[in-house]
């Protein structure tokens, strides 16, 4: 069902073309961020208007759009996105990772690696990673200019020194090819090294910021650490109680008030298909196959 | 036993009729139309389209009837609405020293030609509640006099005939336009009176009220606030002459500000400029003082670090649909990343812990 009141994809030609534009500058210099005249979106500044306008600039009628938040198909953001597309631009949706052409995320990488032919658009809330470090866009700008990234590398020493660990747990900066420092989007630090290397066109939105930044397939991502203290993907020390996992980010959750808790793959479609391959957890259900 | 929250599609559906049902409220009750929030509700339909940017009275109406009252709400609606409008072209710059005055008052000059007319101000009402108004009282017609026939020449203009202005250069550049380009720094001061035009009325409030207090002080005085209609003129090329669309109510306030010179300018009267459609002026005059308060560079004056002095700070913060929209997005499930600081504290706690336990040992 689509809304014929509106453009394919929502935004008009123009706006595609000039957020397409500003895309293709992204993908030529990996990590930079690229000012561009972010639209007022129907949905609210902070719920992905970036990613969207990204999504709706990629979007063509042959696509299957996934869209997941958190990892998961059914959150309601997520399932608010897919539905705005479904009703402006008509196109399939699909929550399988593998059978999409164009994936929108918050906060996660999908578990099962992505291939060529793939676009991967993540919603970024805060596109410059030295923001708190510096609140000022005319200064930061500078900094990145000049390729002055002292600064960062101050503050995850400080981190080091206080806690004796870097204190940063998502959101983790990242240098790309080897010039930019970027901000992966708040996905927690388990899914940094899925950044590099990734066979798949990695764009990311920034729509209250006015930014949009890209990784071209197969970028070389670091994250910034020290020779001493190497960067450490970190999840929590379990297996997926449902379809058994071990290497896949968990989410723990409560089951009780008294101090219950089971763990349990934050991708979704990534434990629903172990599940059907016949995995299972400590806390499976019997029925289960 | 756990199972995955699903049905958030079922959850959606359901909050919105729900939302629907609330904002109608009780059945028996007659509903609000358009036409009644448009007149009787003015001053709410004036924000609505000042901060949306889009001067239509009846759908900033429906806006408000649609967000149950909640103006940033209605406001959101608006721009969302405004943003899928094509664009035809640019009207002729507004003239407001024709403008068809309802309202004009002067701080600094007792009388001035064209009249002092105080208009439908609350400025001199006592604020008691009028309970006859539970009672849906018709008002009293209001006294009546022909329009005064002689012109009303904007104030500061004669003040600046004896020099003591400063002066201000006409240009015909194209200003930039925020709703179409990304805001970049440093920005010149047409595109600082647009943020302003379309920021929030509170954030603006303040900040004018922080300069009033001393942070960044810039001595105002109101020279001019007006209040009224003025035309609205497009060229048409197929006809070459500009004709006349429609017209707009506009409140424009200038500021006249003590200013005793610097090293580039001599001493004189500068100007804060404040323009905000429909009637709305708090907000005009609130804007006029930000744009002063945001001179200080320009005029040679000192940054003594006032808020209100901050470009990159009052530009990127004065949007009221970009703060709500990152404010509230914080409701947004981040399980992910909290999930990944509960690991990070307990790392960190465990390390604590063992350094603790080492030193006790010891």
């Amino acid at each position: 069902m689509t809304d014929a009141a509106y453009n394919f994809a929502y935004l008009d030609e123009a706006t595609k073309r000039m957020i397409r534009r500003a895309l293709l500058k992204g993908l030529a210099i990996p990590g930079y961020q690229v000012p561009f005249a972010s639209r007022e979106m129907p949905m609210p500044y902070g719920w992905g208007t970036g990613g969207v306008q990204v999504t709706a600039a990629c979007l063509t009628p042959g696509d299957t759009l996934k869209v997941i938040d958190q990892g998961a198909d059914d959150t309601t953001n997520a399932v608010s996105i897919r539905k705005f597309f479904e009703r402006t631009a008509g196109v399939a949706t699909t929550e399988r990772t593998a059978g999409a052409s164009v994936i929108q995320t918050r906060h996660r990488i999908p578990e099962k690696p992505l291939t060529e032919g793939q676009i991967l658009v993540y919603q970024v809330p805060i596109p410059e990673p030295l923001r708190f470090l510096e609140p000022r866009e005319s200064e930061t700008r500078r900094m990145h200019a000049l390729e002055e990234y002292g600064l960062m590398h101050v503050k995850l020493y400080e981190d080091v020194a206080r806690h004796g660990a870097i204190a940063t747990s998502y959101a983790y900066p990242v240098r790309v090819e080897g010039r930019y420092v970027m901000d992966p989007s708040p996905i927690p630090k388990f899914d940094n090294p899925k950044l590099s290397g990734m066979a798949a066109i990695q764009l990311f939105g920034a729509g209250r910021e006015q930014r949009v930044y890209a990784l071209p397939p197969y970028s070389r991502v670091v994250s910034l650490d020290f020779e001493d203290h190497p960067f450490e993907p970190t999840k929590a020390d379990h297996d997926c109680d449902l379809c058994g996992a071990s290497a896949s980010y968990l989410d723990e959750v409560i089951t009780d008030d008294a101090g219950g808790r089971m763990f349990v793959c934050s991708d979704t479609d990534y434990c629903a298909g172990r599940r059907a391959a016949g995995q299972r957890g400590r806390l499976a259900p019997e029925g289960e196959a | 036993m756990y199972v995955a929250t699903k049905g958030g599609e079922r959850a959606i559906d359901a909050a919105h009729q729900w939302l629907a049902e609330e904002r109608r409220g009780s059945p028996s009750v007659p509903e609000l139309s358009i036409a009644q929030i448009r007149e009787q509700m003015t001053l709410a339909v004036n924000r609505v389209m000042a901060e949306g940017s889009l001067y239509d009275p009846d759908l900033a109406a429906l806006a408000i009837k649609q967000a149950r009252g909640d103006l940033i709400e209605a406001i959101f609606l608006i721009r969302a609405y405004r943003t899928t409008l094509p664009r035809f072209g640019a009207s002729a710059p507004v003239e407001t020293g024709g403008m068809a005055i309802t309202r004009r008052i002067s701080a600094t000059f007792k009388d001035a030609p064209g009249g002092q007319v105080l208009g439908p101000t609350f400025d001199y009402t006592h604020r008691l509640l009028d309970f006859k108004l539970m009672a849906e009282g018709a008002a009293q017609e209001a006294a009546r006099k022909p329009a005064d026939p002689e012109p009303a020449p904007h104030i500061l203009s004669l003040l600046d005939r004896d020099g003591l202005m400063e002066p201000l250069a006409a240009t015909d550049d194209t200003p930039r336009d925020l709703t179409r380009e990304p805001l970049e720094l440093p920005a010149d001061r047409p595109l600082r009176l647009q943020a302003l035009a379309r920021g929030d009325e509170g954030f603006l409030l303040s900040l004018a009220y922080s300069t009033q207090r001393g942070y960044g002080r810039t001595h105002a005085f109101v020279g001019e606030l007006r209040i009224g209609t003025c035309a609205v003129e497009m060229e048409i090329p197929e006809l070459g002459f500009a004709v006349e669309i429609g017209e707009i109510e506009l409140t424009e306030c200038e500021t006249v500000n003590q200013f005793t010179g610097s090293k580039t300018e001599p001493p004189q009267f500068t100007r804060g400029y404040g323009l905000v459609m429909g009637q709305s002026e708090r907000k005009a005059i609130s804007m006029s003082l930000v744009d002063r308060a945001l001179r200080w560079e320009e005029l040679g004056e000192e940054n003594t670090g006032a808020p209100a002095q901050d470009t990159e700070f009052v530009l990127y913060h004065a949007d009221n649909i970009q703060a709500t929209g990152f404010l509230e997005h914080i409701k947004l499930p981040h399980y992910v990343d909290f999930q990944s600081e509960l690991e990070l504290i307990r790392k960190l706690r465990r390390e604590a812990a063992g350094v603790q336990m080492r030193e006790a040992a010891e």
